[in-house]
């Protein structure tokens, strides 16, 4: 029994991807804590569509994928600008409209190019398949943006909750934002290859979500979500061996299952508290 | 103007020289402003919505770049005077997102960011002056609580809290009384003498006109232009505020036949910008506000029973 359960641990292709998948899962939490804060969790998801097209085109120059995904979501971020200022539509039409769009254009360049990468892997990511030159890549990327993360993670919660106080402490919000989506779009990048640019949003959104149902203060917040991002990961990674199933199938469903039993049984912000509060109201003293 | 000296490297001033503000759209919010203020004041910023006042903030606050003119905070540019953390803030309930999760100290911690290096990790000197700053407030037992869990004067005196901690020497207020009741106004008002006594200055965007004479020395009164400013005697008068609110305001005046059935002319005259009322009768007016003396008896005051604190027991799960 010990020896099927280790089994995995013997191929190197098997540790690769856990180590790569909770290295990715951890960073993606971590800026899920801001991203689900703000409201902006859609932008998430529309990042990730967008890159479609940049992975596909830089697969079929042979130039790193990384580069291609990074190009083409600025695209979209101009794009998206650039409707916004001259047209009175609103944001989430601005959003949807482009996103859809880019991810169109990134299946058609696919579809007519069967040859260079299989569509596959980028909509449902193929961690399982990854090559040591992306290894690589995805192992700086969230290497960077972490350390970055640890460096400011105090500075990026004051832009979030008072910019006219990060102002008055001397802090550029505006700097501050596009260092957060730019960390936001490398590890968008990066979450790619584990999950697939459909999952992408719940790696960015799910842990933060969980974690603030379970505490009030951000430091723990940020643990927690990234203690569950790592967590779910390694073991989605891990699980898909016996299970032959899509990786990030199985990290989102477990990510989940842990929001389920939150929102239900958190002593705090759960249903279950809820529904004791409510009782302990109604009954005083009882 | 006088101008208390005191012995540090600042002294608290705000010059603003022809400052005109425009947004993107071609509005001018904020046309040809010009005002100064020292250490040692509080001064009211009195305008209808949309007269430029939060417009002023946001440019001493570095957000808006003047399209002409200048402001200059403790002799600063005003990038320079936020880099030396001379300017705190107090924002409005509506700005802050309460659910956000952080706590009391937390949030009073922000007001030190300043003082501290690169990594933000608090020192000795950051942790005594969050909690000299909120011991000051009457807040110190509250420091373990999530925001979310407090009153609106509780919010309202933790946020002043982070100005002290962060040591601020110019504080701009906006609508410090909006949604707190008359006891929590009162603290803050005790507090911010303090303050003035301190030597620093105090900029009070507010639409409670009836409290304006009791604790401002100094009144801006804007509508795009400065329509007047000066010292609250002879600034904030009847003639100025009809200037500035022209209809905007709740003006009531009740002659003096339908007050009495003697000779006697006087008449009682309410203005109203929505918060406590500003009650005139008569010559006396003009004493009445120099003497500083409360404004309104509380049968003419709504403000006096208001009391719009949410339950001091509303959690997080109330409040989103």
């Amino acid at each position: 029994m010990i020896a099927l359960l280790l089994e995995p641990f013997g191929y190197q292709y098997m540790v690769k991807a856990i180590v790569v998948s909770a290295l990715v899962g951890g960073v993606c939490a971590f800026l899920s804590c801001y991203l689900m804060l703000k409201g902006w969790s859609l932008m998430g998801d529309a990042l990730a569509h967008a890159i479609v097209p940049g992975v596909a085109l830089a697969y079929l120059l042979k130039v790193p994928y990384a580069a291609g995904a990074f190009f083409s979501g600025l695209l979209a971020a101009l794009a998206m600008a650039l409707v916004r200022i001259r047209t009175q539509l609103r944001e989430d039409a601005v959003i949807g409209i482009v996103f859809t769009s880019f991810f169109a254009i990134g299946l058609l360049i696919v579809s007519i190019n069967p040859t260079s990468v299989n569509v596959q892997s980028i909509v449902l990511g193929n961690i399982l398949g990854i090559s040591d030159e992306d290894v690589l890549q995805v192992t700086i990327i969230a290497g960077v943006s972490l350390a970055l993360l640890l460096l400011r993670w105090r500075d990026l919660l004051l832009v979030f909750f008072d910019e006219n106080q990060a102002r008055a402490v001397g802090l550029s919000p505006t700097r501050m934002k596009i260092l957060f989506f730019v960390l936001l779009a490398a590890c968008t990048v990066a979450a790619l290859q584990t999950v697939g640019a459909c999952l992408v949003i719940a790696m960015v959104v799910t842990p933060g979500a969980t974690a603030y149902l379970l505490t009030d203060r951000f430091g723990r917040l940020i643990i927690i979500a990234v203690a569950l991002g790592v967590a779910t990961s390694a073991v989605g990674a891990y699980a898909s061996y016996f299970l032959d199933g899509a990786t990030g199938g199985l990290i989102v469903v477990l990510q989940t299952l842990l929001f389920l039993l939150a929102y239900v049984f958190a002593p705090k912000h759960g249903r279950l508290a809820a529904r004791r509060a409510a009782r302990a109201v109604s009954e005083p003293a009882s | 103007m006088t101008v208390p000296q005191h012995g540090r490297a600042m002294t608290p001033s705000i010059v603003v020289e022809g400052l005109t503000v425009r947004y993107n759209n071609g509005v001018t919010a904020v046309d040809e402003a010009s005002f100064s203020l020292g250490a040692g004041t509080i001064c009211a910023l009195v305008g209808i919505n949309g007269s430029g006042k939060s417009t002023l903030f946001k440019t001493l606050m570095g957000f808006l770049k003047p399209a002409k003119g200048s402001v200059s905070i403790c002799g600063l540019p005003v990038r320079a005077a936020l880099k030396a953390g001379l300017v705190a803030y107090v924002p409005q309930a509506e700005e802050v997102d309460w659910s956000f999760p952080v706590l009391v100290n937390d949030v009073v911690m922000m007001g030190r960011y300043g003082h501290m290096g690169l990594l933000r990790i608090a020192g000795k000197a950051d942790r005594e002056a969050a909690e000299q700053a909120l011991a000051r407030v009457g807040m110190l037992d509250f420091r373990r609580r999530q925001i979310g869990e407090l009153s609106g004067g509780q919010r309202k005196r933790v946020f002043l809290a982070r100005a002290l901690a962060q040591g601020g020497q110019v504080i701009l207020l906006d609508e410090p009384f909006t949604g707190v009741d008359v006891k929590t106004e009162d603290q803050i008002v005790d507090l911010m003498r303090e303050l003035r006594a301190e030597g620093r200055l105090m900029l009070v965007s507010t639409h409670n006109l009836g409290s304006i004479p009791e604790f401002c020395d100094q009144v801006v009164i804007i509508n795009k232009r400065i329509l007047a400013a000066g010292p609250t005697e002879t600034t904030f008068t009847q003639e100025n505020l009809q200037l500035a609110f022209s209809g905007a305001l709740r003006h009531f005046r009740l002659e003096g036949a339908a007050l009495h059935d003697d000779a006697d002319d006087r008449r009682v005259t309410v203005i109203t910008d929505d918060e406590r009322p500003l009650v005139l009768y008569g010559q006396r007016d003009r004493e009445r506000l120099a003497a500083g003396e409360r404004g309104a008896g509380p049968a003419a005051s709504p403000g006096a029973d208001r009391d719009r604190e949410p339950a001091p027991d509303a959690g997080r799960g109330e409040t989103r």
